[in-house]
């Protein structure tokens, strides 16, 4: 059994050096002087650690504007992608209406089609709209659902009995009331785990805001690290910098939600 | 408080009829039980009362009010659900209060009425608590105190105790016949014990297949049964039949005998029945006796007994093969095997047509008393 448990420790202790290991190459990277980034044989620890590297990089660039803007889109697309899926969630869950299965396996069929083949169309239509060069294609679809969310909060709903409706119906609730007394505080740790989910895909969404954003006063974080690499030179130290800024909040984040998600993963499976 | 009137109630899933014409009259301040087996029609009774069942045809009249088309919150009911249906993420002071606060009440009348149910069902300690920290009997009591607090015309109670430890059972029992005597409400109640209806109700109504098969008081049912189906549902082991055919009849009085009879069996009757050939015999355990061999009206070889103490159950089986259960004192002799002769007391016959109604049973003086009470 102590071998076992020696063995078992050990595996995991490799792991996690594995998957760490990078975010500390990064952070060391960020510390360092441009002498000891190109040294050969390669310096692994700093003589000195540089912390002004941070802030080197922070003003190079205007990243105050780009987090506005990350916070702008991850914030109000969070809140949308929240009160839409839970919303259509509930309606797929519970409402009979004619066609609602056709509908729900049409919903899921979406899951399919690969953002690549969206994209022009997508671009074309937020152009029509005169969207472009502004947060809006970044914010708005995220109001309008998305299929795994909404597949993921109406199994939720699902495991909720339906003679809690029935008696908030029999108390007086009407369906609104129903889904916003009853429903969405039930469906909280879903709700964390759909946040969280929606919140990193937003907050490291490179391709959407370098289709739609032209402007660098309408940049975003992930766009705003990628002017550090220029056509002749990359700013190594400063992107490592940056990386490791960028890495905190959905980090904190994760570490906030990280018992909602397990109960979710470990929940969902034995209710079905 | 109100009477309930239910008119012609049909409801169908589809293709499948659960309820085929329901006519009840429930008076004001009754307590009124649906009794029968699964799937016979009495939940969706039940919650078709309570506006949670869209009705395929009929109507619902509460005191003066028709209700047919009213949504649940207007019709002035309150419902008991079998699981109780707390809000899991409120505490019990907000699982009463919350139908209050959504109509508009203001919230020193709110509690003021949360306390006063809260008093009555002793739960005052438990308010704070979610439900998930209570044990079965106090949710059974948070659930029953949502009720009360709405002040309803009507109770509607889904088979409330089932969820509840055998002894539990017994004292909720109690406790909510105490509580309709305080309330004086109209309450119906759904169950499938035969026990909590014959206990707890003034009235109760059997179902069968979506139908009413009879409606009376739990004596009637027992004493009389309108049909074959309720005669074998209410009573525990239930009524024993036996085939017979009718030799003769004079007025009302009916003899009968069938195979193995060794004696026919002439039974009195409340008033002339139409002339019938073919019957069907009833005679519960009870009231069966055991006695030597080739006595009484039949001979049948002992098959079980089964010892309660107070009482034993004598399983016999006849020549043609057809079971009997006798119930006997806890004393009594008999073994598997033995041959015994079986009597059946005339009084306590009850005979059936071939179409499954029962002829008018003629009960003795003391009994039909009790059942005018």
């Amino acid at each position: 059994m102590p071998m076992r448990r020696t063995l078992g420790y050990g595996a995991l202790i490799f792991l996690t050096a594995l998957f760490v290991a990078p975010f500390l190459w990064t952070l060391i990277t960020a510390l360092k002087s441009e002498a000891e980034l190109y040294a050969y044989p390669p310096v692994f620890w700093p003589e000195r650690l540089r912390w002004e590297n941070f802030s080197n990089a922070w003003t190079a660039l205007p990243f105050t504007t780009f987090l506005k803007n990350s916070m702008i889109v991850v914030v109000l697309s969070t809140l949308g992608q929240l009160a839409s899926s839970s919303l259509v969630a509930y309606g797929f869950a519970r409402f009979q209406f004619p066609g609602r299965d056709p509908l729900f396996i049409l919903l899921l069929a979406t899951m399919m089609i690969p953002w690549d083949v969206k994209m022009i169309p997508l671009y074309m239509e937020f152009n029509y709209l005169g969207w472009i060069n502004t947060l809006k294609p970044l914010i708005v679809p995220a109001w309008f659902g998305e299929a795994f969310f909404i597949f993921l909060l109406r199994q939720y709903i699902m495991t909720i009995p339906m003679e809690i409706d029935e008696a908030a119906r029999m108390d007086g609730a009407n369906a609104w009331q129903i889904y916003w007394r009853i429903h969405l505080p039930l469906m909280a740790p879903a709700l964390v785990l759909v946040g969280t989910f929606h919140f990193m895909n937003a907050w490291n969404d490179y391709l959407g805001p370098l289709i739609y954003l032209n402007d660098q006063t309408t940049y975003t974080l992930p766009l705003g690290l990628a002017l550090f690499k220029g056509l002749h030179e990359v700013d190594y130290i400063s992107i490592a910098a940056i990386t490791v800024i960028l890495c905190l909040p959905p980090l904190a984040l994760f570490f906030y939600a990280q018992r909602y998600i397990m109960d979710n993963a470990l929940g969902s499976s034995v209710k079905g | 408080m109100a009477g309930l009137r239910i008119e012609n109630l049909r409801k169908s899933f589809g293709a499948v009829d659960v309820l085929k014409g329901i006519d009840l009259d429930i008076r004001d301040g009754e307590f009124v039980s649906f009794l029968g087996p699964s799937g016979c029609g009495k939940s969706t009774l039940l919650r078709s009362i309570a506006g949670l069942e869209e009705l395929t045809d009929g109507a619902i009249h509460l005191g003066d009010r028709e209700i047919t088309d009213l949504p649940s919150a207007k019709r002035d009911i309150a419902m008991v659900f079998q699981n109780y249906a707390l809000y899991p993420h409120m505490n019990v002071r907000k699982n009463m209060s919350f139908g209050l606060s959504l109509n508009g009440m203001k919230a020193d009348e709110i509690d003021r009425r949360v306390k006063d149910a809260a008093e009555t069902l002793r739960i005052t300690e438990l308010l704070d608590r979610k439900p998930k920290q209570l044990s079965g009997g106090q949710r059974q009591r948070v659930a029953i105190g949502r009720a009360i607090v709405r002040k309803p015309q009507l109770f509607l109670l889904d088979e409330p105790l089932s969820n509840l430890d055998a002894g539990l059972r017994v004292t909720m029992r109690a406790e909510l016949a105490a509580l309709h005597e305080r309330l004086g409400v109209t309450m119906v109640y759904v169950t499938h014990d035969q026990v909590e209806a014959m206990t707890l109700s003034s009235r109760v109504v059997v179902l069968d297949k979506g139908r009413v098969s009879q409606f009376g008081s739990p004596l009637e049912l027992f004493h009389r049964p309108a049909n074959l189906f309720v005669a074998g549902f209410i009573g525990s082991p239930k009524m024993n039949f036996l085939p017979v055919r009718a030799s003769g009849a004079d007025g009302a009085r009916v003899t009968v005998s069938g195979a193995g009879f060794r004696q026919p069996l002439a039974v009195e009757l409340a008033a002339q029945a139409a002339a019938v050939d073919d019957l069907t015999l009833g005679i519960r355990p009870d009231q069966m006796r055991i006695g030597a061999p080739e006595t009484g009206h039949l001979t049948g070889t002992v098959r079980l007994v089964e010892r309660l103490g107070t009482e034993s159950h004598v399983h016999v089986a006849l020549e043609d093969g057809t079971a009997l259960v006798i119930i006997t004192d806890g004393t009594h002799p008999g073994r598997a095997h033995d041959r015994v002769g079986l009597t059946i007391p005339a009084e306590a016959a009850h005979l059936f047509a071939p179409t499954g109604e029962a002829l008018p049973r003629k009960l003795d003086p003391d009994t039909e008393r009790l059942l005018q009470v």
